[in-house]
């Protein structure tokens, strides 16, 4: 899997390298991009072999990746907390690095009904938009399914808003995370308009992308995601690929699992099991 | 840090789509390459395909053209979270964006602009220095690169670059506006951008808004001046501008009739969003008004062989509906496109502030500022009268 993936990841490359060599060459710029074009090499070649972000961490060694078992969520919420406060993310109902949806069949009903913490009707419940809750509308009702589904960004391996950014401020690492590079970003939101996920948001303060990052700053010291970590009932499972005895291939090994929009060839890194028809 | 404006929405929408990332100016910046590609059109007419009818309103045309086209820039760069940092996309661009050109085609536009308006004015220019004095003079000596020679010779090697330079030009202003198509159409993000026929959708509209700006501003700049207006020239672009309208019109119909007819999923929420917010903004305003209606005027008066100053004020009112009717366009797109969810299962409702940066004054200034350079461009280098020698065939 992981060879064709990585065959597919240099096609696809190649093939945006040429066709955007093609395009400069037709608009009568063609030598002075194709230098430029070995930016991108750049970036995914050489800085392979350095150490990042820390002097004694190898990204090379490592491939991360994520499980969410929906089954398990109970929508407590502690992860959307915790991320907001790890991260200082604007503690308002409008920009998160990670989100919990709630699921529900009526009776009668084909579609499910969808909301998240960010409905102002669930807003008014909790009474602040920087506490989450989720109310108790269906109290009278009679529910015939209903479940929870955490979300975040997917870590693509081959993400639209890494393929969209203008200036190359956002990539993916070696080890599968894509970042965004604060000092880098133009802020003109392309990645957030590409993104099918809407995992990304425009960060008024630093006028930049912003995302989830799976807490890159923990990872890379042996430390889990801050969601990972306070996740009651273990519905966030996380770890290095790379380590067969890791929790994440026992989840993907013993589970058959799913990710989200496979249709949009993004190819996420996020392992989902315990999705529904309703899911996107 | 602005003030933050969320949307209201219906349904289910992601957390994070509540803030509208591109807003009034991203729907300007399409607009305005839009006049531009047009009016280049219009002007090429006449320097590039020598139609005589449309030479009163070519060297207009090129001047509203370059006035649009210095700005196309300015509401990109007003958006951008670190203006300061918009160069990164020129010294190091990244290939695989789609937007990653966008400096470079409007730099070489610019300069093509430029290079032509220097060609077309020149000889004019050289009259201006040797009939002036003092700063005047060196004015237009500089103008013209202290270039003087207005011998039969010169003027004929001006001709030629003058031809080529419109030949050029007129890949050049469909590519840089289908370009601002495909930006949408190419992403997969979104059900409402994602059509191969932007592009295409992009360049007919394109042509029609530009068209109806030479007519709208030509007929104004007649009534200023107190001229006769060319009627055969006003005919023409009569003409042009209703063919153009049939094509954008068949066009934008055949994309929706794909959306609706492919009903992929989701579809029910498109439709719910078409049937509700959009009905107005697009069946209405954009093609009941702005397209059948001009359409409907226009075809009856060249019918009827209308004349005069029925003509006038029929193509001018016709012209100023065609105008709106593409911003509307513009509007629905990229708005449009933002107010449908992601989740394909809720709408949202984007209300445009009056002030701050993306606000609707900020907005309303960047659409006046082609207007006054425009204004200070026809003072210093009169495009009207007799046509310069060199361009007479």
């Amino acid at each position: 899997m992981t060879q064709d993936s990585s065959k597919d990841k240099s096609g696809r490359r190649a093939f945006l390298r040429t066709a955007g060599k093609a395009l400069a060459g037709a608009m009568g710029g063609a030598a002075l991009l194709a230098e430029s074009g070995a930016q991108d090499e750049h970036i995914a070649g050489s800085n392979a072999k350095t150490s990042f972000p820390t002097e004694d961490y190898d990204w090379t060694e490592h491939r991360w990746a994520y499980g969410i078992d929906a089954t398990r969520c109970i929508g407590c919420l502690r992860c959307v907390e915790a991320c907001k406060t790890e991260n200082d993310v604007a503690q308002d109902a409008h920009h998160f690095r990670t989100w919990v949806e709630r699921y529900v069949y009526l009776e009668g009903e084909e579609r499910a009904r969808v909301d998240s913490h960010s409905d102002p009707q669930n807003i008014a419940a909790s009474g602040s938009e920087s506490e989450y809750r989720f109310d108790n509308r269906y109290k009278d009702e009679k529910v015939t399914k209903a479940f929870f589904v955490p979300k975040m960004c997917n870590q693509c391996q081959h993400p639209s808003c890494v393929q969209v950014c203008p200036v190359g401020a956002t990539f993916r690492t070696e080890d599968g995370v894509v970042l965004i590079d604060r000092k880098y970003c133009i802020g003109c939101e392309y990645c957030v308009q590409a993104c099918p996920y809407g995992a990304r948001f425009f960060n008024q303060e630093t006028g930049t992308s912003d995302k989830c990052t799976w807490c890159y700053h923990r990872i890379t010291k042996g430390l889990q995601p801050a969601c990972v970590e306070v996740c009651p009932v273990g519905a966030r499972i996380f770890g290095d690929r790379n380590d067969p005895s890791s929790s994440i291939n026992e989840f993907i090994d013993n589970n058959r699992v799913h990710v989200l929009k496979p249709e949009t060839g993004n190819a996420p890194t996020c392992f989902y099991v315990g999705l529904d028809k309703e899911v996107s | 840090m602005e003030m933050l404006v969320s949307a209201p929405f219906t349904g289910y929408v992601y957390p994070n789509e509540t803030i509208i990332p591109w807003t009034l100016l991203i729907a300007i910046y399409p607009y305005l390459t839009g006049l531009v590609a047009g009016a280049f059109t219009v002007s090429s007419m006449y320097h590039a395909f020598g139609m005589e009818r449309f030479k009163a309103v070519a060297r207009f045309a090129l001047l509203i053209s370059l006035s649009c086209m210095i700005f196309v820039p300015l509401p990109l760069i007003l958006h951008l979270g670190h203006p300061e940092r918009a160069m990164n996309a020129m010294i190091t661009p990244h290939l695989s964006s789609a937007f990653a050109m966008f400096g470079f085609f409007a730099a070489f536009y610019v300069v093509l602009l430029m290079l032509e308006c220097w060609f077309v004015f020149r000889a004019d220019n050289v009259a201006r220095a040797n009939s002036s004095t003092g700063l005047i003079r060196a004015f237009y000596r500089a103008v013209t690169l202290w270039s003087d020679d207005v011998s039969a010779n010169a003027r004929e090697y001006d001709r030629k670059w003058l031809l080529a330079l419109a030949i050029i030009g007129i890949p050049g202003a469909h590519g840089l506006h289908g370009y601002v198509g495909f930006v949408y159409g190419s992403l997969k993000s979104r059900e409402w951008w994602g059509s191969d026929l932007m592009p295409v959708v992009f360049i007919f509209s394109a042509v029609i808004s530009g068209m109806a700006l030479c007519i709208v501003l030509y007929v104004v700049a007649a009534k200023v001046r107190r001229i006769k207006i060319d009627f055969a020239c006003l005919k023409g672009m009569a003409y042009t501008l209703w063919g153009f309208m049939m094509f954008t019109l068949l066009l934008e119909a055949l994309e929706f009739a794909n959306l609706v007819y492919k009903g992929r999923e989701g579809i029910e929420i498109v439709m719910e969003y078409v049937r509700g917010p959009l009905f107005v903004r697009m069946f209405v305003v954009q093609f009941g008004l702005g397209a059948l209606l001009p359409i409907g005027i226009i075809s009856a008066m060249i019918a009827r062989d209308t004349r005069g100053k029925a003509f006038v004020i029929g193509l001018t009112i016709s012209s100023l509906l065609v105008l709106m009717s593409v911003f509307m366009m513009r509007w629905n797109v990229v708005i449009g496109g933002q107010e449908i969810s992601k989740t394909m299962k809720g709408l949202l409702t984007y209300i445009p502030p009056l002030y701050g940066r993306q606000g609707i004054l900020s907005g309303l200034a960047v659409m006046t500022a082609p207007f006054l350079l425009l204004w200070v461009l026809t003072r210093l280098f009169p495009p009207w009268g007799d046509m310069s020698p060199e361009e007479s065939k």
